[in-house]
């Protein structure tokens, strides 16, 4: 054991810039990730009064669901409930982008999209949004993820992704399970 | 020798009573997701029943451990009474009083909002007056600490305060530091609003302040497994510790790193910023580095004593150590979880890789493996290390000590190993049931069967860790006395200390500096933007 203390620390500090190095690798994949392939979580920090969202505005009940605009815009809102999603179905295009749109008139919930990158909490005060594009057609569970009382298992919603030639709004530009 | 053993023993046995409780129903959760058909197997009983295990495990096992432990530190390490024990007795009864009325409150399910209780659901106000009054009885604890430290300084001027009350005091610092966010989310928001004096609360804020407690927490359950890495499995092996300074630098970086952080627990939220997000992402990143020191400083203390043994060549040494003491082991199994546990940190910790894998049951699977094994592995291990010195009484057996840490390393392996794969399939946690029939999740059924293996390999090991320190109790008292706990000598002793690395003054002001660079506008945000409140929802109250 021929070291020293002082060249045991410099010992240490080589391996400590060596680990650092490995951090900044990995913060360098993750930033070049977020910048690069935008994947970056829900971050919009819109409000939306939880009390009232349900009486009118973008989430009263005749507008949930998926929704093409004038411009082509792919929108899907759904409101998260104890302990239901409205509406329980939706139905989205394959290989395009669509935009999801929550939110809670009561409690936190959360939701996954089966096998994709979908994810986000449904906090009551704000509006959540996801971009993403589904690569494969199906139909995909998608299930609250965060305990929001005892009817939390119950929770459970499905996208249905369909191939462009089969995704046909009607008059109004809406798309739903039952058509 | 310690004094206050019966202080001491107090604490320990308070933590590992709740901790053998709440592995049968950790258990018996596992069996309900199951597809096996479980008893009782209701939402009611499984919501109290996650929400009684996480706060037994989360809190009562851990508070009352690092409570104990510390003393044990205090008294072994500094060589001295501990200040003011009548103080310590008083925490103690709060930390039981408080324990109480959480128990009282979950099984009568009246706080079925799991061990995190997010707003706006809401408990009986009991349930959180409990908490407070744990974390208040912890508080004293802190304060023990810090004042034993001083006090030895003031009679030892110009000596290093021993490595292992230096990082106990760093844990009791980064604790009160921890414990404020979630101090002023309960006094402000929740026990109002539980005790119906406001209606509604701000989620958003709520999210935000127990976001500043929910990672800290972590490195405070953690610290007591890397002092024993530090200053006890390098003596158990015969070593020395490699380096002492870079020992204390790692102490100060978990105290400095481990607090700025909180907002990665929140990046599936609305609520906050990219930026924000992105910048505590970044400081979670450093907190790698402290574990990575840990991992090459107790490596080469652990060598220096396989060395001693006659170990040879590049590798020989690491056979050559003495693997038959249950502090080698271990320590050795400990690591061996931590590459899985932390692989997991690293995935979740990832700003964009999150979104496959939040709120799954990857989550639960990474805490498991790291904190219930990689940590409560070297709880056991502290607790065969000194429950002679506590009892004086030998170990009646190290065939069973070892057994017991080899099941439960094995047992959370089986059992956690499959949750990964479940939860990047898309397992949610904390849901009571699986509709099986359904094709496109039928397959989870034999990896959940699998885990509930796995948890009865670790209540198997658990009865075992009980019985073995039941056993010490009874054991007669022969001939043969255990010697005081020695911890590990520096391999160069004597190397003059920095003040900056025998206090914590300057940390403690780089630490205010961190935390209001991260968390000002995160929490000032809510009073500028002030976001629609949502209305309190009892679990306890049928509507």
């Amino acid at each position: 054991m021929a070291v020293d203390e002082i060249s045991a620390v410099q010992n240490e500090r080589r391996w400590a810039l060596a680990m650092g190095g490995v951090a900044a690798v990995m913060l360098a994949a993750i930033v070049w990730a977020g910048l690069g392939l935008h994947m970056n979580p829900p971050s919009n920090i819109e409000t939306v009064d939880p009390n009232t969202l349900h009486v009118a505005g973008e989430f009263a009940e005749n507008n949930l669901g998926t929704h093409v605009d004038s411009a082509g815009k792919i929108t899907t809102r759904i409101v998260t409930t104890q302990f239901a999603f409205v509406p329980e179905c939706v139905v989205v295009p394959q290989d395009m982008q669509v935009t999801f749109r929550l939110a809670s008139p009561d409690v936190i919930h959360g939701l996954i999209v089966v096998g994709t990158n979908v994810n986000t909490m449904v906090v009551p005060g704000f509006v959540s949004q996801v971009h993403t594009v589904f690569d494969k057609p199906g139909d995909l569970l998608m299930p609250c993820h965060e305990f929001c009382g005892l009817g939390h298992g119950q929770m459970v919603a499905h996208v249905r992704v369909v191939p462009i030639a089969d995704f046909r709004p009607d008059g109004d530009g809406r798309v739903t399970c039952d058509n | 020798m310690t004094i206050n053993n019966r202080l001491i023993l107090a604490h320990l046995w308070t933590a590992f009573a709740a901790f053998g409780v709440a592995i049968l129903l950790g258990l018996w959760q596992m069996w309900v997701r199951s597809p096996l058909a479980a008893p009782l197997s209701t939402p009611d009983n499984y919501y109290l029943s996650v929400t009684a295990h996480g706060s037994a495990m989360a809190y009562v096992l851990t508070t009352f451990f690092i409570m104990g432990f510390g003393y044990f530190v205090a008294e072994s390490a500094l060589k001295q009474a501990l200040p003011a024990p009548r103080l310590a007795w008083a925490g103690f009864v709060l930390g039981i009083v408080g324990t109480v009325l959480v128990v009282a409150t979950v099984l009568s399910g009246q706080a079925s909002v799991m061990f995190t209780f997010y707003p706006p659901l809401s408990a009986s106000p009991l349930f959180y007056i409990g908490l407070v009054l744990v974390v208040v009885g912890s508080w004293i604890w802190c304060a023990l600490m810090i004042v034993a430290m001083t006090r030895w300084k003031k009679a030892n001027p110009g000596t290093p305060v021993p490595l292992a009350m230096y990082a106990t005091v760093a844990n009791a610092i980064l604790w009160l530091w921890t414990t404020v966010g979630v101090a002023a989310e309960l006094l402000f928001v929740v026990i109002p609003a539980a005790f119906g004096w406001t209606q509604t609360v701000d989620v958003g804020l709520t999210r935000t302040l127990f976001s500043w407690t929910l990672h800290a927490i972590v490195y405070f359950w953690l610290i007591p497994a890397y002092i024993a890495f530090y200053t006890m499995a390098p003596q158990a092996a015969g070593g020395r510790l490699f380096s002492d300074l870079m020992a204390r630098g790692s102490f100060i970086l978990f105290l400095l790193c481990g607090l700025p952080v909180g907002l990665h627990h929140l990046f599936m939220d609305p609520e906050h910023s990219s930026g924000f997000k992105t910048v505590q992402m970044m400081l979670t990143v450093l907190v790698a580095v402290p574990t990575l020191l840990t991992v090459f400083t107790v490596t080469a203390s652990m060598e220096i004593g396989g060395r001693l043994r006659g170990g040879k060549g590049l590798l020989g040494w690491i056979g050559a150590l003495p693997w038959e003491r249950p502090m080698v082991l271990a320590t050795g199994l400990s690591f061996f979880m931590l590459w899985f546990g932390g692989f997991g940190g690293l995935i979740n910790m990832s700003y964009g890789m999150n979104a496959m894998v939040h709120n799954t049951s990857w989550v639960s699977a990474h805490f498991h493996m790291i904190f219930g094994g990689s940590v409560v592995i070297m709880y056991f291990a502290i607790a065969y290390h000194i429950w002679p010195n506590l009892t004086g009484r030998l170990a009646p057996s190290l065939v069973l000590q070892r057994a017991q840490l080899w099941l439960w390393a094995i047992g959370m392996m089986v059992m956690s190993l499959p949750w990964h794969w479940l939860g990047l399939s898309g397992q949610v946690r904390r849901v009571a049931q699986f509709d099986y029939a359904d094709p496109s999740i039928s397959w989870w059924a034999p990896w959940m069967i699998m885990s509930v293996v796995g948890g009865g390999m670790l209540v198997i090991s658990a009865g075992m860790f009980i019985w073995n320190l039941v056993s010490f109790h009874f054991e007669r008292t022969g001939a043969a006395k255990p010697g005081p706990v020695e911890y590990a000598r520096a391999l160069h002793p004597g190397v003059p200390v920095p003040a900056a690395l025998n206090g914590f003054v300057l940390w403690n002001a780089f630490v205010l500096v961190l935390m209001a660079a991260a968390y000002t506008y995160p929490i000032a945000q809510f009073f500028i933007l002030k976001p629609p409140q949502a209305v309190v929802h009892r679990v306890d109250r049928t509507p």
